[in-house]
């Protein structure tokens, strides 16, 4: 219904639109404007920054006509204040009508209704607007998606004609003033490319943004362009240079929001949906003072504006008031008696239910603040607004263990839990010591109270997977951007930063502020919106008015094309999910709950591990709990959740080495060896000469090819198995309060991406925290894209933070496509990796070692690693990042092995084809890249620290030496696991994982063994020996395998400054 | 002008709202646990000394209630409403035979211009001795008489602020062994119950706080006023009564002391916090 209706709105729309139009265009884009844009995206054109060549097939005056009509023409020109301001003034009384009217429908009827709105909206323009051309501006604005999408679904060719044609005719519509100035903004910038360009056709798709002042940005893009290439489009039209806290949201649903990851392509995230977005505030400062320029606060006011009138950001009466006080103050000036009558006010609105009490008290507010200037308003709104409990606090529906509805809110200093309106529970990031989700559960790890032990895993139960995805997003990039430099520090001393892979692809806080600083221009002028237009437009409900816009492009662009089926499936598989889930799942959970002892799910395997693991590490952690609490807190975080019954079928032990924490006070040293052999194949290959990551924190990660094979076949053959009894088990491990769930993937027979998509933060106390994320197989492709930007931003930036951001983002990539593909995105992946596989067997050693050593000399050599991968290898595009991205990654799935390892015993078979794509994907660019990385590591290490020099040295050429085998090697993707066992001892000062694993590949197969020493300690501990002495016991234990990869982390407190 | 409380304008008061105590007091007042028998005389000189410096020492607009002989507990209207800027709740509090309390307070809390919210829901019960405000947030002690529906309400009455929860077991109120004793200082008790209901807050609040541990509990529960030209100041109880936390708040350098003695209402479960309402009316009357 939804596509039918919403071809034949588009139809119409065009036909308004296109009424100027060429007669050709008309019938045939209505119907091809899918096809085409889905063709386009299919074709790349490799320039995301250049804009399409005017290769106009469509005379010019077609062009022209069609720009009136759209409303795109006039302004480009223009620079975008002067346009905004035409349009705010000209658009406001239609957008009101326009918005009212959608006010009245939007929210409920959304999808389904949405054609039937957007035909409704048009009648009521069109009534209000006395010109065609008006309506059709009018239509396209609101409901963004309809009439803009289907300009951008028309041929890339002609958009790209229309580009360049249209400029001139905008001059012209904009003498007639019409609304088609916001439209115009995009049209600019892409007047300035189009120049640029040369002739070439580049398929481009039209692309919409609402921006914060109501306005549409369009703009096109090729259609493999990256988030990053519209959002700095976006933010160069808005002249906005303080972007880092700003991103583009896409909606999947009335109410589902995704950010977009700048990281990547944009049309692997939104799929078949159209090409709308909503440019948003994603981050907002705890303290908007701090901020460098007015305009960006200014774009804050406006956020929050949206915010308060949608109900979004509750305040009192008296804020209100204020609030409302300031807004008045910024865009009218001083209270003027003459100029502002009574009615003035009303024009605007200040609250979701605006009274003329209020409306009074602003009036009153409002004369006091005589002589502000608009800056100095906007500053006092901020001032009041960052104050507010709500302020900042991105909330996502969920249910507790027990079924009970409650809140989640992810906010800068962590994660709020509020029942009703009452806050209920507080995890700052610091207490946090790993996100996960899995399936539609999302589960914290928090660290252990004061007198307790053991920390606890407490989960949540979001309506669906997406749900939780997003959650698990949300708060991955929060942790990053606010912890990585949050000036607070945790009650317990160290902060908990992710891991070494952190999804988060951006620039931390603390980095953007440090670059703002560095912001040398006058400060740039803007005009002030009128908030009337903006209320208008928020009226009731704005989210819903952004959302049908959405739904309308969406079904538009549905309309007429095959994309639009799908995009109808897809809304129908989200809309049960949305509705269902949160039904069934209470349930389910506590049937689990029940059954969890007589159940045993991967899950609970999981848990065993863990209680083995902690079993061990209780002893160890009395010893260190006298000793150090420090100490403890490292053991705590290999420790996981407390046991549960696991099936005998999987007996095996897993330790998730990844996290490791370091307290401030004490020096953590982790030494972790891998071995791997190859048991049945003779080629023996390094697959991976281990990227040595060393985190200014500390936290070493690393990854063999094998290993991430390993956990990937892992995956792949859960779904299988465990796919029937997921749920079940996941419930279950909730009850339990066990955290192992992001080991144990659980999938559904239907989806095998959500294995892949179940991602695991880890995050480490230790210097910084690191957040581990189990990758699945969407992962290596994404750490890869990540890894090249990273490793370009890392050098400019410190090399800790660069570090843990690189990681974070490679991690946090394979999640997003994962959660936004997951189909397509494995499938890829899984292409890429097959392109890459070579070979079968690899034999990976990997010994880790915490060298001692001051942060400062960890940061050097990360920087000087990140330098010497930009140079060497940009082309290769494997940086130091991108290879402590695979390591982490590896870490992850290592983790994910030995979970998975354990289940895998008994399902042999299940291994998944899935796991193979990833596999390789990790497994090739890594290699290279991380051969790199580990020789500019060994230099430095020599050059910069004596005492590590001799040892590491040698394990790393050793590395180097291998690792080229390994690319050959490497195309064995998919393996079989065979076994995979995971042994820990402790002692007092050190922790020895050793984690052995046997795949089997195409006929071959390999054993890997896996060490890791984590050597905690003070100081007097003589790492170089540790480490000599590791290895030597390796190869004594092992003659017939080589060391493939040796990473030594050391942890220092000193590099706990990002957590700050 | 408002803007949101917290940090520089914490305390500040003009008003307070009192009531005077009625005979009842001594016989029918409800108590935790049975004690001496109260002193009506002295308590009323207890009283008349507390009121006489918030009136004449601070200089504030001391609005005096009548006493109700009907309601035994009258004398504690900080129970019966909670003030925050220009908004006034009226509770319900939990022990029904002090429902009633809120008549009076709602007349003259109107007549001061507030933004008065009554609670009406029957099922919600909320007291003002659990209502701790910290200049930045609430916290709301879940005890015999609040529950968490009292504490919605609370929520949504002062929508500014976050508003957590913290479970109540061993007390009477939240109150009963914490205070505000200055901004964005934490007066607490020093027993087990007090201690774990810090951590809570600690851990719900984004805000760390500075906190003033004293060995009694009951001594904990301080009376902070932010007075033009005085500062900081401070209500403690006497060091005749609590010589031991006396020493504590004496090491508060930047406040103004007051000791005094509340022997004869602690007998009934009576704080200096719980004998008024201050109320900060800036401008308009």
């Amino acid at each position: 219904m939804t596509t039918e209706v919403g071809s034949e709105a588009e139809v119409k729309k065009e036909a308004e639109k296109l009424e100027p139009d060429t007669a050709k265009e008309k019938p045939e884009e209505a119907l091809e404007s899918l096809e085409n844009q889905k063709t386009e995206e299919t074709e790349e054109t490799q320039d995301s920054s250049s804009s399409p060549v005017p290769t106009s097939q469509s005379s010019p005056t077609s062009r022209k006509e069609r720009d009136p009509s759209e409303g795109k023409g006039i302004s480009r020109f223009l620079p975008p204040w002067l346009k905004k301001q035409k349009s705010y003034s000209l658009v406001e009384p239609k957008d009101e009508a326009k918005k009212k009217a959608e006010g009245d429908e939007h929210v409920e009827e959304r999808e389904c209704q949405l054609p039937e709105e957007v035909a409704e909206l048009k009648g009521e323009a069109a009534a209000e607007n006395h010109q065609a051309k008006t309506d059709n501006k009018e239509e396209e604005k609101h409901s963004v998606s309809s009439a803009e999408t289907q300009p951008a679904k028309e041929d890339s060719k002609e958009i790209e004609v229309e580009k360049v044609t249209e400029e001139p005719e905008e001059k012209l519509e904009e003498e007639t003033g019409k609304r088609e100035t916001k439209e115009v903004q995009t049209a600019e910038i892409k007047m300035e490319k189009a120049p640029q360009k040369a002739p070439k056709k580049i398929k481009t798709v039209q692309c919409k943004v609402m921006l914060l002042d109501g306005t549409e940005y369009s703009c096109d893009l090729e259609k493999r362009a990256k988030g990053q290439v519209l959002f700095d489009r976006v933010c160069e039209h808005l002249n906005l240079l303080e972007k880092d806290y700003f991103g583009l949201l896409f909606y999947e649903n009335s109410d589902q929001k995704n950010w977009l990851d700048s990281s990547k392509e944009i049309k692997r995230q939104i799929r078949n949906l159209p090409w709308l977005f909503t440019f948003h505030v994603k981050f907002y400062p705890p303290d908007p003072s701090q901020l460098t320029e007015d305009i960006t606060r200014y774009f804050l006011c406006l956020q929050l504006r949206q915010d308060i009138v949608s109900g979004r950001l509750p305040c009192s009466f008296v804020t209100h008031a204020l609030l409302g006080s300031y807004t008045l103050q910024a865009e009218l000036g001083d209270y003027d008696p003459e100029e502002h009558n009574s009615d003035y006010i009303s024009e605007f609105q200040f609250a979701p239910n605006q009274t003329k009490e209020m409306e009074d008290k602003v009036v009153e507010l409002h004369k006091t603040h005589r002589g502000l200037t608009p800056a100095q308003a906007d500053s006092q709104f901020l001032e009041n607004a960052k104050r507010l409990s709500m302020y900042g606090v991105d909330l996502h529906h969920a249910k507790d263990s027990e079924g009970v509805d409650i809140m989640l809110g992810v906010c800068a200093n962590g994660l709020l839990i509020y029942k009703d309106r009452l806050r209920i529970n507080r995890f700052a990031w610091p207490k946090i010591l790993k996100i996960s989700y899995k399936r539609s559960n999302f589960y914290i790890k928090v660290r252990p109270a004061e007198l307790e032990q053991f920390e606890s895993t407490i989960g949540f139960k979001l309506p669906n997977h997406r749900a939780a995805k997003r959650l698990w997003k949300v708060c991955v990039e929060h942790h990053t951007f606010f912890r990585l430099i949050s000036p607070e520090q945790p009650a317990k001393a160290k902060f908990l930063t992710l891991g070494s892979k952190f999804r988060y692809s951006g620039r931390t806080q603390a980095q953007t502020r440090q670059a703002s600083n560095l912001i040398d221009r006058p400060a740039p002028y803007f005009e002030r919106t009128s908030s009337k237009r903006i209320s208008r437009s928020l009226d009731g409900a704005p989210v819903g008015i952004t959302d049908q816009g959405l739904l309308r492009d969406f079904s538009a662009t549905a309309a007429g094309d095959e994309a639009v089926v799908l995009a109808k499936l897809k809304n129908g598989e989200s809309r049960e999910d949305d509705g269902s889930p949160v039904k069934s799942p209470p349930l389910e959970l506590t049937q689990d709950g029940k059954n969890n002892s007589l159940k045993v799910d991967g899950e609970n395997i999981y848990v065993r591990h863990s209680n083995l693991m902690l079993e061990d590490l209780d002893k160890t952690q009395d010893d260190l709990l006298k000793h150090q609490a420090s100490i403890s807190e490292l053991k705590r975080n290999f420790m996981e959740s407390t046991p549960e019954p696991r099936p005998s079928e999987w007996e095996k032990r897993r330790i998730t080495p990844l996290s490791l924490q370091t307290q401030g006070s004490l020096e953590e040293e982790i030494t972790s060896i891998l071995f791997s052999k190859e048991g049945f194949s003779t080629s023996m290959k390094s697959t991976f000469s281990s990227a040595t990551i060393r985190t200014p924190e500390g936290t070493v990660v690393k990854d063999n090819v094998p290993s991430e094979m390993l956990s990937a076949s892992p995956f792949s053959q859960l779904p299988e198995k465990v796919g029937p009894r997921a749920e079940g088990p996941c419930s279950g491990a909730r009850d339990a309060d066990k955290s192992s769930h992001e080991t144990l993937s659980v999938v559904e027979e239907k989806k095998r991406a959500e294995v892949g998509i179940e991602e695991t933060v880890v995050i480490n106390e230790i210097n910084g925290g690191k957040i581990q994320v189990a990758i699945d197989g969407g992962e290596p492709c994404k750490l890869e894209h990540l890894s090249k930007k990273d490793s370009s931003s890392t050098s400019s930036e410190s090399s800790s933070s660069s570090e843990s951001e690189d990681e974070e983002v490679g991690e946090y990539q394979p999640h997003h496509r994962v959660t936004e593909d997951v189909i397509k995105e494995e499938k890829e992946e899984n292409e890429d990796a097959k392109e890459v596989e070579g070979c079968t067997a690899k034999v990976v050693q990997c010994v880790e070692s915490v060298i001692e050593g001051s942060k400062e000399k960890i940061s050097i050599e990360h920087a000087q690693v990140a330098e010497e991968s930009l140079v060497e290898g940009n082309a290769v595009s494997g940086t130091p990042e991108e290879k402590s991205f695979i390591e982490e990654a590896k870490q992850d799935l290592r983790e994910e092995r030995e979970e998975e390892q354990l289940k895998i015993n008994g399902d042999l078979s299940h291994i998944g084809i899935d796991v193979k794509p990833q596999i390789i994907c990790c497994s090739e660019p890594p290699v290279v890249k991380t051969e790199m990385v580990t020789i500019s590591d060994a230099t430095q290490r020599t050059e910069i620290s004596t005492k590590e020099v001799p040892i590491v040295q040698t394990e790393t050429k050793t590395i180097t030496y291998e690792s080229p085998q390994l690319d050959g090697s490497a195309g064995g993707d998919a393996g079989v696991l065979l076994s995979a066992q995971t042994i820990t001892s402790e002692s007092v000062s050190t922790t020895t994982t050793t984690h052995i694993t046997k795949t089997v590949k195409g006929g071959v197969s390999e054993t890997r063994i896996e060490k890791r020493i984590v050597i905690t300690g003070d100081a007097d501990i003589d790492h170089d020996q540790a480490l000599a002495q590791a290895i030597k016991e390796a190869k004594e234990q092992h003659p017939d395998m080589s060391v493939t990869r040796v990473v030594v982390h050391k942890e220092t407190e000193l590099a706990e400054e990002d957590e700050g | 002008m408002a803007g949101l409380g917290g940090g520089a304008g914490f305390g500040r008061c003009s008003h307070a709202v009192v009531r005077a105590l009625p005979e009842s007091l001594c016989q029918q007042a409800l108590r935790v646990e049975k004690g001496g028998a109260v002193d009506f005389a002295r308590a009323e000189r207890e009283h008349q000394l507390y009121v006489g410096v918030l009136k004449h020492k601070l200089g504030l607009q001391v609005l005096e209630l009548p006493a109700d002989e009907s309601l035994p507990d009258c004398v504690f209207v900080e129970d019966a409403a909670v003030v925050c800027e220009e908004t006034a709740l009226l509770t319900r509090p939990g022990a029904p035979s002090r429902r009633k309390e809120t008549e009076a307070m709602k007349i003259v809390l109107e007549s001061l211009n507030l933004n008065v919210v009554e609670m009406t829901d029957e099922n919600a019960t909320l007291d003002g001795g659990d209502v701790l405000f910290t200049g930045r947030e609430f916290f709301v002690g879940l005890s015999k008489r609040t529950n968490q529906r009292g504490a919605e309400i609370l929520a949504d009455t002062f929508k500014d602020y976050a508003v957590s929860t913290v479970p109540v077991h061993d007390s009477l109120h939240l109150k009963s062994f914490c205070s505000m004793a200055g901004p964005n200082l934490i007066a607490i008790g020093s027993s087990e119950g007090a201690q774990k209901a810090l951590k809570t807050m600690q851990q719900m609040s984004d805000h760390r706080y500075d906190k003033l541990t004293v060995p009694d509990d009951a001594a904990a529960n301080c009376l902070y006023l932010n007075i033009p030209n005085k500062g900081h100041v401070l209500l403690h109880r006497a060091p005749e009564e609590y010589p031991e936390s006396a020493k504590v708040f004496e090491k508060l350098k930047d406040h103004m002391l007051i000791p005094i003695a509340n022997i004869e209402l602690q007998k009934v479960d009576g704080a200096l916090t719980c004998c008024c309402i201050l109320i900060n009316k800036t401008s308009e009357l």
